[in-house]
């Protein structure tokens, strides 16, 4: 039952972040992230138990656990450049936060240069 | 669990005091004392908040492998 406790957690601090919002908006703004991060920290738990699942599935079916693992970090960045960018966005930054989104692009990018480089190598190997 | 409820309960206090304190501050006419109320709210406040944002980021760390 653990989503009533999200629930609860989200209803409770909307509540306090509007009565903020009336008086001292920044306050308002950093009650909302804490919110957020409360509520992520809830949920990181079991997306760890989900992870170790899908880590066993892929021994199993013999993938590279490099690639496995690039995969992860790949998802690690989005959830964070996300949950900055959606704070900024909240905060009426929305330059900051397209900025945000930039730098996780470009850093994704980065770390999937080497699974196109090896998609190259095979091509490469097909043709005679 | 329990204690970050708890710090949702203390920031949300922490704001409406400031908010309470800068008005009477204004109202005795006393309005620079009111602007350092705030600023000394929002660093509290804030320090508490990117304490947490650092647990968070140690452990998507941790989950997603990130190092």
């Amino acid at each position: 039952m653990d989503i009533l406790q999200v629930s609860g957690i989200a209803l409770t601090g909307a509540v306090l972040a509007v009565v903020l919002k009336y008086k001292k908006p920044p306050l308002a703004m950093l009650l909302s992230i804490f919110v957020g991060v409360t509520i992520f920290l809830l949920v990181l738990g079991k997306i760890g138990s989900i992870i170790d699942i899908l880590r066993q599935i892929s021994y199993r079916a013999e993938i590279s656990s490099f690639y496995l693992g690039l995969l992860l970090k790949i998802i690690g960045i989005a959830y964070i450049a996300d949950f900055i960018a959606q704070v900024c966005r909240d905060a009426d930054q929305g330059a900051i936060a397209v900025k945000v989104e930039l730098a996780a692009k470009v850093m994704v990018l980065m770390l999937a240069v080497p699974i196109v480089v090896a998609v190259l190598q095979a091509l490469l190997r097909l043709i005679p | 669990m329990g204690a970050n409820v708890d710090l949702i309960f203390k920031i949300a206090g922490i704001g409406i005091l400031v908010a309470v304190a800068h008005m009477i501050l204004k109202n005795s006419g006393k309005e620079d004392y009111g602007f350092a109320v705030t600023l000394t709210g929002i660093a509290l406040v804030l320090i508490m908040v990117i304490q947490m944002l650092g647990t968070l980021f140690d452990q998507v760390k941790s989950v997603f492998k990130l190092f």
